[in-house]
């Protein structure tokens, strides 16, 4: 019953997600962020996560990280397996040394990913004074590499100087550059271009796919912007409601969406030659993590919705072709 | 106005994002995304051209040297800070200025009003009040500024542990900083201090610390709490640095300048602390000089020799004023808000 998206090749998994269940401590009852997530990321492979805000995405990224915030949020249950250690086992000290190391994560908004106070050249090299051991001065000219390799020009010239100094676009690099640093097996970008203007979006995902390859890291890319993602991911995996609604490679979904949540999110999307019609949107509002409807979480919302989706909550059914729909009409939303 | 955190363009790329992030055209048809550059447009290399920022030339700036470049220009911070070197100077160096002993008394001049030699005219005991007073700011600086780093110290390590690592700690702390501010100041001096027999500063520098610790505490622990949100902080989490090197180094720096600002105000509240409780006699005792133990002996003389209370109250009152209104320019320019 769980369908793991078909990986294009054999290279061995990297991250492996199972059943994996986050809840928050509210003042109102305990908000379930996360319902038994499963997904796995390849050596090499780009898997990117879609959904709304609180569909719990970036949780679970942050849950893979260990950087949870805990209290209030608590890990309740699942496994995070990551090149075959189980993380959520290990001491808080050996999961420090993963991070950074092994694997790293791009925030959203770089102006405040970085801090105000540090020229961005010593943030950098704290890359390499924290986990090799490095002196500051060749921490700092591995700084100026970085820059170079995420492509700000005039790099040795700009090491010294504060993130405020920098564009938007620039800010960003940074980030990745940080994130990069000790080439780790793995990358979660959160949003990495949503503050971004569109056409720094443009520049900023291809530095970051072209890294990606040089390096044969596994990207975990986090995203809500379905245009993001077609060019740069393997496969995609929907969330709504904490749980991953559908998965697939990425081309079929854009083509044959397999769950009535994915097709509205395609059908969502502003094109070019609908101009002058209303904009489609789907009905209602995503559910508060307080009371996640019963059944399926997406039938107040769902056309296709019966009496079988509000009582019985789908289980991730296999769809041909290695992906996997939540729906009980799987069938009939991939055919029709 | 120097911005320290944010840049113009930025918050039109923000802008711009929010309003063309949803626009992005993408087509379902081929399940291809063509996304719109610009051909020949500079993808994958970015701008060539240097920021503006770093186009007009100038140097690396922080939060601190924006600040002292704000404090350079503020009249308040040159007078205040000249009236405390100056305070800073005499007290290390009296003598520079008085040549007398302020402890030698002529009793036959008791009461005596400003003469050659004595421009501020003798005390009850026959000391010269302008000796007394001159050697009183040395008192006055000693307990301000032992007093404030014993405070911002301590308030600053206990708030900030609590506020960064929350907890029960954190709920402790500030039960135990409410049952301090609980404590009248007078009341718990006449207390505390009546009890002491040492002529020293140090109990009443100590008391001071006893109880103005949980003040820069709760201001350290609201800052560090602040701060810790703040995204760099979880950035640094995810690239694997340690408790204490977020702490040490992207906490820290960023939280201290609310603690620099309400302990530079303190310092002058404790200077006018130490004169209360020397007045009302638990303070300092004499044979130490102090300015409140001589306006307690000049208050009953007030009628027929007011030059004995006024002088020492002048310098108690220019001293604490001084500190303040540092204490206010250290905040104008420390504050980002006020930009």
């Amino acid at each position: 019953m769980t369908a793991t998206p078909g990986t294009p090749d054999a290279s061995p998994v990297l991250l492996d997600v199972r059943d994996l269940h986050v809840e928050f401590r509210t003042r109102d009852g305990a908000a379930r962020a996360v319902n038994g997530v499963t997904y796995s990321v390849a050596e090499g492979e780009t898997l990117a996560v879609l959904g709304e805000s609180g569909s719990g995405k970036s949780v679970t990224a942050q849950a893979v990280m260990g950087i949870l915030d805990v209290p209030p949020g608590r890990i309740t249950g699942g496994e995070i397996r990551f090149q075959g250690r189980d993380l959520l086992t290990l001491k808080e000290d050996e999961r420090r040394k993963v991070r950074g190391r092994e694997m790293a994560m791009i925030f959203q908004d770089a102006l405040s990913s970085l801090n105000p106070v540090l020229s961005v050249g010593e943030q950098l090299g704290e890359m390499f004074v924290v986990h090799r051991g490095m002196s500051r001065k060749d921490a700092r000219n591995k700084a100026v590499e970085l820059m170079d390799r995420v492509r700000i020009p005039a790099a040795r010239e700009r090491v010294g100087q504060y993130p405020h100094q920098f564009s938007g676009g620039m800010r960003q690099r940074i980030m990745i550059a940080m994130a990069l640093a000790l080439e780790p097996a793995l990358i979660i970008a959160d949003e990495p271009t949503t503050a971004l203007d569109v056409t720094v979006q443009a520049q900023v995902m291809d530095l970051l796919a072209d890294l990606r390859r040089e390096l044969a890291m596994g990207l975990i890319l986090i995203t809500h912007d379905l245009g993001v993602v077609a060019d740069v991911a393997d496969k995609i995996a929907v969330m709504y409601a904490g749980r991953i609604v559908e998965s697939a490679p990425v081309h079929d979904i854009y083509k044959a969406p397999a769950h009535p949540y994915t097709k509205g999110l395609l059908e969502s999307i502003p094109r070019l030659d609908q101009k002058g019609q209303e904009l489609y949107a789907i009905k209602g509002l995503p559910p508060n993590l307080l009371r996640i409807p019963p059944g399926c979480a997406f039938h107040p919302r769902c056309p296709l919705a019966r009496d079988v989706c509000r009582t019985d909550e789908p289980p991730l059914y296999d769809v041909p072709d290695g992906r996997g729909s939540a729906c009980h009409f799987w069938q009939e939303t991939l055919h029709g | 106005m120097p911005e320290p955190f944010y840049e113009p363009d930025a918050a039109v790329e923000a802008v711009a994002a929010a309003g063309a992030g949803g626009a992005t055209d993408f087509a379902v048809d081929g399940g291809r995304t063509p996304r719109k550059t610009p051909e020949g447009g500079p993808q994958g290399t970015g701008p060539v051209g240097p920021d503006p920022s770093a186009a007009s030339g100038e140097r690396a700036r922080s939060l601190w040297s924006d600040a002292w470049r704000d404090l350079r220009g503020n009249p308040v911070f040159i007078v205040s800070g000249l009236v405390i070197a100056f305070l800073v100077v005499i007290s290390v160096w009296p003598s520079l200025i008085a040549s007398g002993n302020p402890l030698q008394c002529d009793l036959a001049r008791a009461q005596q009003g400003s003469q050659p030699g004595h421009p501020f005219g003798f005390n009850g005991q026959g000391c010269d009040v302008y000796t007394r007073t001159v050697y009183g700011a040395r008192t006055s600086v000693t307990v301000g500024v032992c007093a404030t780093l014993g405070v911002a110290l301590l308030g600053s390590v206990l708030g900030g542990l609590a506020g960064f690592f929350g907890g029960a700690w954190d709920a402790l702390l500030s039960r135990v900083t409410d049952v301090f501010f609980g404590i009248p100041v007078v009341l718990g001096g006449l207390v505390f201090l009546s009890v002491v027999t040492s002529t020293t500063v140090w109990p009443v520098i100590g008391f001071i610390v006893l109880l103005g610790w949980p003040q820069i505490a709760r201001i350290a622990r609201g800052s560090v709490i602040t701060v810790k949100q703040n995204d760099y902080v979880q950035a640094a989490r995810a690239l694997g640095a340690s408790n204490a090197r977020m702490l040490l180094r992207h906490v820290t720096p960023n939280a201290v300048a609310p603690v620099i600002v309400v302990a530079t105000i303190a310092l002058g509240t404790y200077i006018s602390l130490e004169a209360t409780l020397s007045y009302l006699g638990v303070g300092l005792k004499p044979p130490t000089v102090s300015w409140g133990i001589d306006l307690s002996a000049a208050s009953p003389y007030v009628r027929n020799a007011p030059h004995m209370l006024l002088w020492p109250a002048g310098a108690l009152a220019v001293t604490v004023l001084a500190f303040i209104m540092l204490g206010d320019a250290v905040r104008d320019a420390l504050d980002p808000k006020l930009r």
